[in-house]
């Protein structure tokens, strides 16, 4: 969808024309009352859920989640997804024409946070003709997203939930994300972020970039035991720069695979949007007082316990400044091994948890809007990718 | 609902704000949100009764109660609930100075040690074990036993004025002797 209306971002500077890309699952109901909004994290897109026809391997990044009779199914509810501006799969971002030289944008595209990108959402909710979303769902970047939108926007949504998140990042968090951006800043093919007009791409900083960001998504036991010291031939190399190791050659892999499809500006900006988040900081530190106008919403956090990323502590401290606006929250600490990437995996106790709130939130749209969920939408707005 | 968790809704006033440590599946806190005007929270470890709780409609925390109250400032809730969970926890004394910070008024209720039928086991030189206290003494998750009279005590020690006191046997209310006639304690209590 175009958008012509200047978006004034958080720095000041203006995004005067945009295009945000989105899919849509399911019907909206005639009272336009069962939309839930899906927020992406930072390599991934609008395409949350389903496959594309004739094409393989094109799930969705939340397909276990997301779809007909899963926990949030898609029977229900009309799901939204949205590519945040400045990512690089549609949106405009920094691959997409700057207007004012015709070129690619590249590094002269302007720092996006996580409150612009609410921001650019909630005019395309809006579009959609959706005065008040039954749900933003969100992991980790997606959760500070949600989160956002409970504070920026209160009278627009119900529910939030907000999966493996933080209030902000942590002195660790912030130097990972600047190990990662370094090593793409640094990558002769950078050219201060105009590769394009050099006809090059810096995929070496990008491969690194992801191999670190890969390691701080994986916990230490998850990774032992889905590699361990396993080698790769019979016999070591006795060499500096062989692959020897199998989770070097998983790493190798990833960050190749990373480097194929995802543009390094964007990688820059999203982790710019990651280490900016930090809703207290109006306040004075105070979280409860960034929550205070969330007072009337739901919301469900959940976190991993072996999460060292997006540690539980952090999710405690948002569930602490929601109690202390005596806001209803629930919160599931999930046992599970897998670290940061566990809320991405099918375990049954984390989605039955968020099963459990889906369907009180379309028990809820049954008691307050008589026929929810049933009706097809007045307006052609449903179904596959728009 | 049973008729002990009926007699313990009883002391719950309307419209009070809860915090139920221990709160299992939610039932009692569903009930006092239901037919009581309650708002608040229930604590649980069990991720089986968390889903239980979410899916009753029942705020709850999954949190372990061994690591304190931190997350709740003081005097946050009207009523703080800790029912036939102090007797698990190895910090039984904390967690009840614990419960009167957070709370202004605590109720809490425990397995009573000093019942007649335990008191004739330990007599005849064995650990009882009954309907309340099922467990044998090597797998019995009630690390803290104590008596009716025991926690008259240790509230007087700590300055914790007892509004109501009674037992519980059977799911009905004990008023005379429960030290000895009870199966179960329930205390409601404030700080002075």
């Amino acid at each position: 969808m175009h958008f012509a209306e200047p978006l004034r971002l958080k720095s000041g500077a203006v995004l005067h024309d945009y295009t945000l890309m989105y899919e849509t699952y399911g019907t909206l109901n005639a009272q336009r009352s069962n939309a839930v909004l899906v927020c992406h994290a930072l390599n991934a897109s609008h395409h949350v859920a389903g496959t594309y026809a004739g094409q393989e391997r094109s799930e969705g990044w939340w397909d276990n989640l997301i779809g007909p009779a899963k926990p949030l199914d898609t029977n229900r509810f009309f799901v939204i997804g949205i590519n945040n501006p400045g990512s690089c799969f549609g949106s405009t971002g920094p691959t997409s024409p700057n207007p004012a030289t015709g070129q690619p944008y590249g590094a002269d595209f302007p720092v996006v946070t996580v409150e612009d990108w609410v921001a650019a959402q909630e005019r395309l909710i809006t579009a959609l003709g959706i005065q008040t979303l039954a749900a933003v769902l969100g992991g980790s970047l997606g959760g500070m997203q949600a989160l956002a939108w409970a504070m920026l926007h209160p009278q627009r949504l119900r529910h939030c939930v907000a999966v493996a998140t933080a209030p902000n990042l942590s002195a660790q968090n912030l130097a990972f994300n600047e190990v990662a951006r370094r090593a793409i800043v640094t990558d002769p093919e950078f050219h201060e972020g105009h590769y394009s007009a050099h006809g090059t791409v810096p995929r070496r900083g990008l491969r690194v970039a992801r191999m670190i960001g890969h390691i701080t998504y994986l916990s230490d036991d998850s990774m032992e035991a889905k590699f361990g010291r396993e080698l790769r031939a019979a016999e070591l190399n006795y060499s500096t720069q062989e692959v020897d190791f199998q989770i070097e050659s998983y790493l190798r892999h990833q960050g190749d695979k990373f480097s194929e499809y995802f543009d390094a500006n964007t990688y820059l900006l999203i982790t710019r949007a990651l280490d900016y988040f930090d809703p207290a900081l109006a306040h004075g530190g105070n979280l409860a007082a960034a929550f205070a106008p969330a007072k009337a919403l739901q919301f469900l956090v959940v976190s991993f316990t072996t999460d060292w990323r997006f540690a539980p502590s952090r999710s405690r401290e948002i569930v602490k400044a929601l109690v202390d606006n005596r806001i209803a929250v629930s919160y599931a600490e999930i046992d599970a091994p897998h670290g940061h990437d566990a809320f991405l995996l099918e375990d049954p106790r984390y989605h039955g948890v968020l099963r459990a709130r889906f369907e009180r939130i379309a028990q809820e749209l049954q008691e307050t809007t008589p026929g929810a969920g049933n009706g097809p939408s007045a307006a052609p707005l449903a179904g596959g990718a728009a | 609902m049973n008729q002990a968790l009926q007699t313990i809704a009883a002391l719950v006033p309307q419209g009070s704000r809860v915090l139920d440590l221990g709160c299992g599946n939610g039932e009692l806190l569903a009930h006092l949100q239901r037919e009581r005007g309650c708002t608040g929270y229930g604590v649980e470890l069990d991720d089986a009764n968390v889903l239980a709780c979410e899916q009753r409609g029942v705020s709850v925390l999954q949190l372990n109660l061994e690591d304190g109250l931190a997350l709740f400032a003081d005097r946050s809730f009207d009523v703080v609930l800790q029912l036939d969970t102090l007797q698990h926890l190895r910090n039984t004394e904390r967690m009840l100075l614990e419960t009167a910070r957070v709370g202004r008024l605590g109720v809490v209720s425990f397995p009573n040690f000093a019942h007649w039928p335990n008191r004739l086991a330990v007599a005849s030189g064995r650990m009882p074990v009954t309907k309340v206290l099922p467990y044998q003494w090597y797998d019995t998750p009630n690390i803290r036993v104590g008596t009716f009279a025991d926690f008259e005590v240790l509230a007087r020690r700590h300055g914790l004025h007892i509004l109501e006191g009674f037992g519980l046997h059977a799911g009905r209310p004990v008023r005379t002797l429960p030290n000895l006639l009870a199966s179960v304690a329930v205390f409601k209590f404030e700080r002075s």
